[in-house]
């Protein structure tokens, strides 16, 4: 079944035109490596054996967030249906982080991706009820209409990249 | 009011006159200038809305859902105001609930003052010494605008930039929104690019959509982090946890939400919902409904102050970890932070009544509040498309659901745009909480009728207009409320009452009073109305004896098929319309089915239209007391006009008695789902004038009976009656009842009109269900458009 659900993930990421990298944990650093474009800022991974390539700057300051291309986190959660990864807004700055640099790159352990919104719904209120209270579902790349015609990277990135552990 | 002097002005016909004029020239410069750019925009949407909610298995589930949700949450609203205050203070915020909009922008202002220049002196010191203006970024909120925040704001010194495209747009403009979700709609590529190099010293100049957009995220890029407070408002708040929900693509409101230290979320107090879990559903429609997108870029969530580390662009400082309360270097010794359980971060959350308890007592007007200001009614309204919410919309809110929210506001007016809606029921299936919008409608448009000052033409209509409304209505409303009584006359005196009406002494008589549009073709009322002709060749004895020749010729006829129809002659098919009545009488008997035509009271959808809830409400009794009789012997009441046919089963909810509504609503039947009902119950479809099984022809359906959901029953008659048709997508003919007679709104009638046969192939024949339709469509085609039946029914 989560097979099906990551594959159905990763159709729903290809809609959006989010590119997608399925790797084993062993493989995260280089995927995410990868996946870098200019200066990079991120966010601690919370995932065993799992860490960020070396020139990811993990203690940015506000000045890096703004000069940085691309901007790593890791997600809480999936939600295979639409396609959409949970940012929390915890201390460590996976909000900005995931928001300011014009790329960003989720990172979601393939357990996490649950199949559709309720199922997000649940892992949401879990998520409240042990503690953290802001979270955002992003669900590909920011866009507007504004100005006369479709164009991504508004105020948030105009490019999104997820990559998908397998579980061990 | 005694004391109100009367100055004349108003008593000269002229003056009504002009007024109409007036009324035109605004709305054929709206068509002109904005037209252009919301038609492609909003009906795009709605397509795009009624392609997912088609995709959606188990989108009336999520509607029936979120409107449970609000109906619990505005019922529980004082508890729920007590229950997100504990906990949005236990979060370490403040909730502030303000009664009107000065009350409001008072305690904003005195927030953002505080913030730039007060307590919060540590985080603000670098970017904005002391004495500079406060800067305060905005993302969109229409609580905001209801209120008119920013110009309160900057008459108190602060800068106010609005970070939603479209809104800074608009602000740069100094414009209002046109459109509750796409505020900047109405203004073209061309118009933002002329408006940006206006305002700007640019280097060069910016025409593509991609230059604009990046000029522009660029410039409030700079403006957000160098904000003191960021405001946004909150699509819905959670009770419980008190968590504000933003829903955004551009994903501004992230930014001022968690940018500056201070965060300021105004929203109007219908916005709560009491539990984290009740989130799902709007979740899940509100883009679908809004833009047909499956679900927005960002749904944010905060439970502020949240615990994501503020961004100051001047310090040196890592974001998370060294600038953490926990950090003694990077706290200045400001005591009141060690203290505070949100760390720097400061938030209030400010809940707008405005008159939104009011309308909560207020039983007609309550549902206005469990509106999610998706805009899927704007984009649904024709007539919207075609003039946009400056024409069709208040002070702030657009589009059909407008009317309610600016008669209920505080100082707010819906009269000037309430006749905009003419009450098509294309917005009840759009919206995603399944308000009954032109129910709202209608009701606005009896009490402005009944506030309105005396007018002085009362004479004019008076006896021809027996109804239970207040003298000093507008006497075209009064005329078009009260048409089965013109039209009695006009029948019985016809026709000399034609040769007189179409002359020209008189058609300009009637556009100067009634404010008939002598562009307008008036219907030909004809001598013998259908009830006459009914009885004149041997009524409901010679009707039962030619069903039942008409059933010996079949072997077998089931018992499914021993049925009794009533038919009912509506005003228009009575008095000029007379053979679609014929037709029906006709195919119903060929089918076996003996018909009654008798002579029924008017429905009530006439002063319905015009706001005169009382005349209907009189009306609607006098019918049902008039057919009880038939329905209690199992007789089907058939229904050809479907805007009547509309009334029995949606508007008589309100009028009559639940027993008799439901009686009614079982019993009544539109004239060609019931044709095509007894063909697939065995009736032969050989007696009929058949195609030839490829015979092209165009159906428009009527708006109200594609709301009932029967537009796909005559499409399917046609099929099997030997034809293909094909049907039309524009949302309505335009012509909507009396809407398209009265002048000034031909030329809206005529333009919503124009996209309808635009649609309609130049060699086929086209049919419509509907009277209006009928007429708008004849006028534009130049060509004859009949009923359905009268193209199946045998000679």
């Amino acid at each position: 079944m989560t097979t099906d659900t990551v594959g159905r993930f990763e159709r729903a990421l290809e809609d959006l035109q989010v590119s997608v990298a399925h790797v084993q944990a062993t493989d995260a650093t280089d995927a995410i490596e990868s996946a870098l474009e200019g200066p990079a800022v991120g966010v601690e991974l919370p995932f065993e054996g799992v860490s960020l390539p070396d020139r990811v700057e993990t203690a940015p300051t506000a000045g890096d967030l703004v000069d940085a291309t691309t901007g790593v986190t890791p997600a809480r959660f999936a939600i295979a249906e639409y396609g959409t990864v949970a940012i929390e807004s915890a201390p460590e700055g996976d909000e900005p982080v995931a928001l300011y640099p014009q790329r960003h790159v989720a990172v979601v352990a393939e357990s996490d991706v649950v199949p559709d919104l309720g199922a997000g719904f649940d892992r949401l209120e879990a998520a409240f009820t042990a503690g953290d209270d802001s979270i955002v579902f992003a669900t590909g790349r920011s866009s507007t209409a504004d100005m006369g015609g479709l164009v991504e990277g508004v105020h948030g990135p105009g490019e999104v990249h997820v990559i998908v552990l397998e579980d061990r | 009011m005694a004391e109100r002097v009367d100055n004349g002005t108003r008593s000269e016909p002229a003056s009504q006159a002009d007024t109409r004029e007036a009324t035109a020239a605004r709305l054929r410069y709206l068509m002109e200038t904005e037209g252009n750019a919301i038609y492609p925009m909003a009906s795009g949407s709605n397509v795009r809305r009624a392609q997912t909610y088609a995709e959606t298995d188990d989108i009336e589930q999520l509607r029936a859902e979120a409107r449970a949700i609000k109906e619990d949450a505005i019922d529980r609203l004082p508890e729920l105001l007590e229950t997100v205050r504990e906990a949005v203070e236990k979060n370490g915020g403040t909730v502030y609930v303000a009664d009107d909009a000065a009350d409001a922008n008072a305690y904003v202002a005195a927030v953002v003052e505080e913030a730039a220049g007060g307590s919060n002196e540590r985080a603000t010191a670098a970017s904005h010494p002391s004495g500079d203006d406060p800067t305060v970024v905005k993302s969109k909120s229409m609580t905001t605008e209801e209120i008119d925040l920013n110009d309160t704001l900057e008459a108190r010194g602060a800068d106010v930039y609005e970070t939603d495209l479209g809104e800074w747009v608009i602000q740069l403009a100094d414009d209002s929104p046109s459109h509750i979700v796409g505020p900047a709609m109405h203004l073209s590529r061309e118009e933002i690019a002329a408006l940006l190099e206006a305002e700007f010293d640019l280097a060069e100049p910016l025409e593509t959509a991609a230059e604009l957009t990046r000029f522009a995220r660029d410039y409030l890029g700079e403006k957000i982090r160098e904000a003191d407070v960021g405001i946004t408002g909150a699509n819905f708040v959670v009770a419980e946890t008190g968590t504000i929900t933003l829903v955004t693509n551009e994903g501004n409101a992230r930014k001022c939400a968690v940018t500056p230290d201070t965060h300021v979320a105004v929203a109007g107090v219908e916005k709560l919902i009491p539990r984290l879990r009740d989130l799902e559903p709007f979740v899940d429609i509100i883009a679908k409904s809004a833009t047909g997108q499956s679900i927005s870029q960002y749904v944010t969530m905060l439970s502020p102050p949240t615990d994501s580390p503020t961004l100051d662009f001047a310090d040196d400082t890592p974001l998370a970890g060294e600038t953490d309360a926990a950090d003694p270097t990077a706290d200045t010794g400001d005591a009141t932070d060690e203290t505070d359980p949100s760390g720097d971060r400061e938030f209030h959350l400010v809940l707008l009544d405005n008159g939104r308890m009011d309308m909560r007592a207020d039983d007609q007007l309550r549902e206005t509040l469990y509106c999610i200001r998706c805009g899927a009614c704007s984009n649904s309204c024709a007539n919207f498309q075609s003039v946009g919410g400056h024409g069709f919309g208040g002070e702030t809110y657009s589009g059909g659901i407008a009317t309610g929210w600016e008669a209920g506001l505080a100082d707010h007016d819906a009269a000037e745009f309430n006749d905009l809606c003419t009450g098509c029921t294309r917005c009840v299936d759009a919206c995603p909480v399944q308000i009954d919008i032109p129910w709202i409608n209608t009701v606005v448009r009896d009490r402005l009728n009944r506030g309105e000052e005396p007018a002085h033409l009362d004479s004019l209509v008076e006896g021809l207009t027996p109804d239970e409304e207040p003298s000093g209505l507008d006497p075209g409303k009064r005329f078009f409320g009260n048409i089965g009584t013109a039209a009695r006359l006009a029948s019985a005196t016809a026709p000399v009452s034609n040769w007189i009406a179409d002359a020209e002494p008189i058609r300009a008589l009637l556009e100067r009073t009634l404010g008939i549009d002598r562009r307008r073709n008036l219907p030909t009322f004809r001598r013998e109305t259908l009830v006459d002709w009914f009885e004149s060749r041997g009524g409901t004895e010679a009707s039962r004896y030619r069903a039942e020749r008409a059933r010996k010729r079949f072997d077998e006829v089931p018992d499914s098929l021993e049925r009794e129809a009533v038919l009912y002659a509506d005003v228009y098919t009575n008095h000029v319309d007379v053979d679609r009545g014929k037709a029906a009488v006709r195919t119903l008997e060929a089918l076996g089915v003996p018909v009654q035509v008798p002579n029924l009271p008017e429905s009530g959808r006439a002063p319905l239209s015009q706001g005169m809830i009382a005349t209907a409400d009189r009306q609607a009794s006098r019918l049902y007391a008039a057919v009880a009789e038939d329905l209690d012997a199992g007789r089907d009441l058939v229904v050809i006009e479907p805007s009547d046919l509309a009334a029995f089963q949606r508007e008589y909810e309100r009028l009559l008695p639940e027993r008799s509504f439901e009686t009614l609503s079982e019993n009544s039947y539109d004239l060609c789902a019931y044709v095509f009902g007894l063909l697939e119950h065995g009736a032969d479809p050989s007696v009929l004038r058949n195609g030839s099984g490829e015979e092209p022809i165009t159906y428009h359906s009527h708006c109200q009976q594609r709301t009932l959901g029967l537009e796909a029953q005559t499409v399917a008659l046609l099929e099997r009656c030997g034809y293909a048709p094909r049907t039309t997508e524009a949302e309505c003919c335009g012509m909507a009842g009396s809407f398209g007679y009265k002048r000034e709104y031909y030329e809206v009638s005529v333009d919503v009109g124009q996209r309808l046969t635009s649609e309609i192939d130049a060699d086929d024949p086209v049919v419509a269900t509907g009277t209006s339709c009928g007429d708008q469509l004849e006028s534009l085609l130049e060509r004859p458009v009949p009923h359905p039946l009268e193209v199946l029914a045998p000679r």
